[in-house]
């Protein structure tokens, strides 16, 4: 509803007060490869500009405290709670939500694919948070990121997704109706599948991690 | 048309690709035309009165439409639970019940706003400890479900006093939150020109929610729409209206906006309801042989002043073995805390905690096989009602289980390093409930078909399982029938909740199928354009007493890992059998039962609430102190049936099977701990510290 006109002056302009007095900012969100520009009150997260401003209630509020991972979304590629993010600090962020990981033509992504295959969910309100940090999940172990559980005397290079390493790694994406088998099934099987594939988001290898982002 | 066999097969979930998708929309992702949002206040005192609410501060914020109080809220009519009487009386009956309601332009400025409302109050004493010996504790007439308060049948006092070998243990399970990963959260929306109010609900029964609204507004119900189309879990907590929905349908009436309320995780466990915390002692008295000859069960726990809720955790022990001396009896203390209410099970999970454990402490003082003991103690017919079971294959789950599990072999306890392995069994129950519902069934002139039906799927599958029962009762393939539920304009039927939406709507869906079916048997030609439809109401059907008891049963298997530095249990391996009825889609009940293994894996090691002594409501009141099960937390789980087939049921064939994996989960659990250890811990949950404590004594 404070969504900034298509012809206004995008991104990085200066916080001014907007007439009901809230202090406010014009940004650019890069969001599922669209440039989106907003006019956001420095209070609102991602997470909410996400759902409340550009509708794409895909990304879900399970907690709002970083304590769920129902949010997680990809920001440059690496997954973070977007509702510990304010979106006035993401201007010319890249984000992916679950509403971007299939291909324009209705492709899934085959994550979503073994979601699916895998009965990784049921009632659905985890299963975008999950989505999204498994994504990001494979794009570490392919850059070589290890866990708490990859061994000390593991090879450098990518980290193979046991499934201890991928319990551990999603641990931050709580499910309450316990459908964590399934997610373990689905990951393992696209991270056994991946063969030097690119099943992560679009950007995740080309933009290098950034400090603010809280992972 | 050709015979099919939907039912039974692993049927994918007909609403997967939406929710995979980010396409499914939950109650809170509805957002009309100039739609507000509205922020509760919770109370700051236990017990006492609101004197004043000032809420100039939070009016004068930019975009506030206005605060509401108890004092200027506008007045509501009846309603059959008095938690949803919302700002119309001063009193405060517990700490977070809500004493005013921020509405604003943005959900930023609403909860700004909260902020700044000063509530003022007249505080008293209060009282929200529950204590087995509490003087107000009261024996009810009925606790939860209908189920008589108290039960007794011979002396078995006199009994236990003869018995050659007696238990006799107290065990404790904490207050427990539901947690659904989706926020109570709902939108409503007001049509002054239609006269009509729309409103999105996070419920497990949009049918009673629209009951309630109609009660409370003073509105007719075909003036009102409740949509739950797609519920973010609810595990009871949503199973009846909430403050959440009352909240907003009042504010979008009062101020003529349509109003959106999700509420803060950190508000839920003091305002949609909690399991209460149950204090358990259990007498066994038994001959060497381990037969039963004494039984029992005396849980105290408490309710709220608001509304009696009685957690029906003395229950279970009517149901599960011979013996002819019982007593199993509830008592309820009121205290000035939140209202406890449904979560999974409520009953059989915490009273199945506490019987099973003691049957395994018995089988230890015996020296007898845990499994073995529970066989000698099977009974002919249901203890408590003399009636004869419909289906029992107790006995076959455990001797399944011990099979698929390697009891015999895991008997040794051992040790690994630091670790003490063990292993430990439980049985289950939980009762087969079916509730009236009515259902459509409409044939196309394309070949296609159309169910309709007011279900709700909170995750369970619903949508998918009612197709492959029309597809069956109308004999065509599963993928020509289309499935519409989660709306009140559809035929009304009962809420997903006891386990009973497959078997309640199934059996309406089924029954306007076969009528279907039979009018377009007698129908001569080509369908005409608008199609033909049939309806079903099983008002009489469902509300037959039946002369058979009726319950499922499982048995759970656990393998726990105890780390003798860090007091860290984990469990290695998890395994359920259950006898059912039939299964309907192997892939979608599969996943419940490991799911509510999942949580009853929670009770037993992670999930525990605390009220605050000082402060009247619970302390663990977000996802970081309120432990539920991670992924790190959970192996690989196996849930198995066996083929039971009851012709006393409905005409699927079907039991409820939501709640029973997690009845039997944390006393498998426990008792695996136990077996590891030596120890014996009878409080739950079985966290670090009071393992340490008891392998090592206190420090």
């Amino acid at each position: 509803m404070h969504q900034a006109g298509s012809g206004s002056d995008p991104g990085g302009g200066p916080p001014h007060s907007a007439p009901d007095g809230a202090h406010r900012s014009r940004v650019t969100l890069r969001v599922n490869g669209t440039d989106r520009d907003l006019d956001v009150d420095h209070r609102v997260t991602l997470l909410d500009a996400l759902r409340e401003t550009l509708e794409l209630t895909g990304t879900k509020k399970g907690c709002d405290h970083g304590q769920c991972g129902a949010c997680t979304v990809l920001v440059d590629g690496r997954r973070a709670n977007s509702c510990l993010l304010l979106a006035v600090a993401q201007d010319g962020a890249e984000v992916t939500t679950v509403e971007g990981l299939a291909d324009a033509d209705g492709t899934l992504h085959p994550l979503q694919r073994a979601f699916l295959a895998h009965d990784a969910f049921q009632c659905g309100y985890c299963t975008p948070g999950q989505l999204c940090s498994a994504v990001g999940v494979l794009g570490e172990a392919a850059d070589g990121q290890p866990s708490h559980v990859t061994g000390t005397a593991a090879p450098s290079g990518p980290v193979t997704l046991t499934t201890d390493e991928i319990r551990e790694r999603l641990s931050g994406n709580l499910c309450r109706c316990g459908a964590y088998n399934g997610i373990v099934e689905a990951v393992a099987e696209v991270g056994a599948g991946m063969n030097g594939a690119d099943v992560t988001a679009p950007s995740s290898s080309a933009i290098p991690p950034r400090p603010d982002v809280i992972v | 048309m050709h015979p099919t066999n939907a039912l039974g097969s692993p049927v994918p979930r007909r609403e997967g690709r939406e929710k995979v998708t980010g396409a499914a929309r939950y109650a809170a992702e509805h957002t009309p035309p100039g739609c507000a949002y509205a922020w509760p206040v919770p109370a700051t005192v236990a017990s006492g009165r609101v004197t004043a609410v000032d809420g100039t501060a939070a009016a004068a914020l930019p975009g506030v439409i206005g605060v509401l109080t108890p004092f200027d809220a506008p007045r509501l009519g009846a309603s059959e639970d008095p938690t949803l009487q919302l700002l119309q009386d001063p009193r405060v009956p517990h700490r977070g019940w809500y004493v005013a309601l921020v509405v604003a332009d943005t959900l930023e400025g609403a909860r700004a706003a909260a902020s700044e409302v000063r509530v003022t109050y007249a505080s008293e004493p209060h009282d929200v400890i529950l204590r087995a010996d509490h003087p107000d504790a009261y024996t009810p007439d009925e606790a939860n479900g209908g189920h008589p308060g108290h039960r007794e049948q011979g002396d078995p006092d006199t009994a236990l006093s003869a018995a050659p070998v007696r238990i006799d243990c107290t065990y404790a399970v904490p207050p427990l939150h539901n947690h659904p990963m989706e926020p109570h959260a709902a939108t409503a929306d007001w049509d002054a020109g239609r006269h009509h109010l729309t409103v999105h609900d996070s419920s497990q029964g949009a049918g009673p929610v629209r009951a309630a609204l109609a009660s409370l507004f003073k509105l007719p119900e075909d003036g009102i729409t409740v949509v739950s189309e797609h519920v973010g879990g609810g595990f009871g907590s949503k199973g009846t209206p909430r403050p959440h929905v009352v909240l907003a349908a009042m504010a979008a009436l009062h101020y003529g906006r349509p109003v959106k309320l999700a509420l803060p995780r950190g508000h839920l466990p003091a305002t949609v309801g909690h399991r209460a915390p149950t204090l358990h002692r259990i007498s066994l008295g038994a001959h060497a042989d381990g037969t039963l000859t004494a039984l029992t069960h005396e849980v105290t726990t408490h309710t709220s002043r608001v509304r009696e809720f009685v957690e029906q955790a003395a229950v279970p022990a009517r149901v599960m073995y011979a013996v002819p001396d019982v007593r199993t009896t509830h008592r309820a203390v009121a205290l000035d805390v939140p209202t406890p209410s449904w979560m999974r099970a409520p009953g059989e999970a915490p009273g199945m905690y506490a019987l099973e454990s003691a049957m395994d402490e018995l089988a230890d003082a015996l020296g007898i096989d845990p499994v073995e003991l529970r066989v000698r103690n099977e009974p002919a017919s249901e203890p408590d009602s003399g009636r004869p079971f419909s289906s029992r294959h107790l006995v076959e789950c455990l001797r399944e289980g011990a099979e698929r599990f390697g009891w015999a072999r895991s008997r040794a306890p051992r040790h690994e390093g630091p670790y003490l392995i063990g292993a430990g069994v439980a049985s289950a129950t939980y009762p087969v409930l079916v509730a009236p519902s009515t259902a459509r069934a409409h044939a196309r002139p394309d070949g296609g078909y159309l169910v309709e039906i007011n279900a709700t799927d909170i995750g369970t599958g619903a949508r998918t399982v009612l197709a492959q029962v029309a597809a069956d009762a109308l004999r065509v393939p599963v993928g020509r029938v289309a499935v519409a539920i989660g709306h009140t304009g559809l035929p009304a039927a009962s809420l997903a909740g006891g386990s009973c939406g497959t078997a309640s709507w199934g059996w309406a869906v089924h029954d306007a199928c076969a009528a279907l079916t039979a009018r377009l048997g007698s129908h001569r030609g080509p369908l005409p354009a608008e199609g033909l439809s049939a309806s079903a109401d099983t008002t009489q059907s469902a509300k037959q007493k039946s002369p058979y008891a009726r319950h499922a049963f499982g048995a759970h298997f656990a393998e726990v890992q105890v780390d003798t530095v860090s007091g860290e249990v984990r469990v290695r391996r998890l395994l359920g059998v259950f006898a059912a009825g039939r299964i309907l889609n192997p892939q979608t009940a599969r996943s419940q039962f490991k799911g509510a293994m999942v949580m009853g894996l929670g009770m037993a090691l992670t999930e525990h609430s605390t009220v605050d002594a000082a402060f009247g409501d619970f302390t663990e009141n977000d996802l970081a102190a309120y432990h539920v099960p991670v992924h790190a937390d959970v192996p690989d789980i196996e849930a198995h049936w066996i083929d039971e087939h009851d012709k006393h049921l409905n005409p699927m064939g079907s039991k409820g099977i939501g709640e029973i994996g997690i009845v039997g989960t944390a006393a498998a659990i426990g008792n695996a701990v136990a077996h590891a250890t030596g120890q014996r811990l009878r409080e739950l949950p079985l966290t670090p510290d009071r393992v340490l404590t008891a392998l090592h004594g206190s420090a």
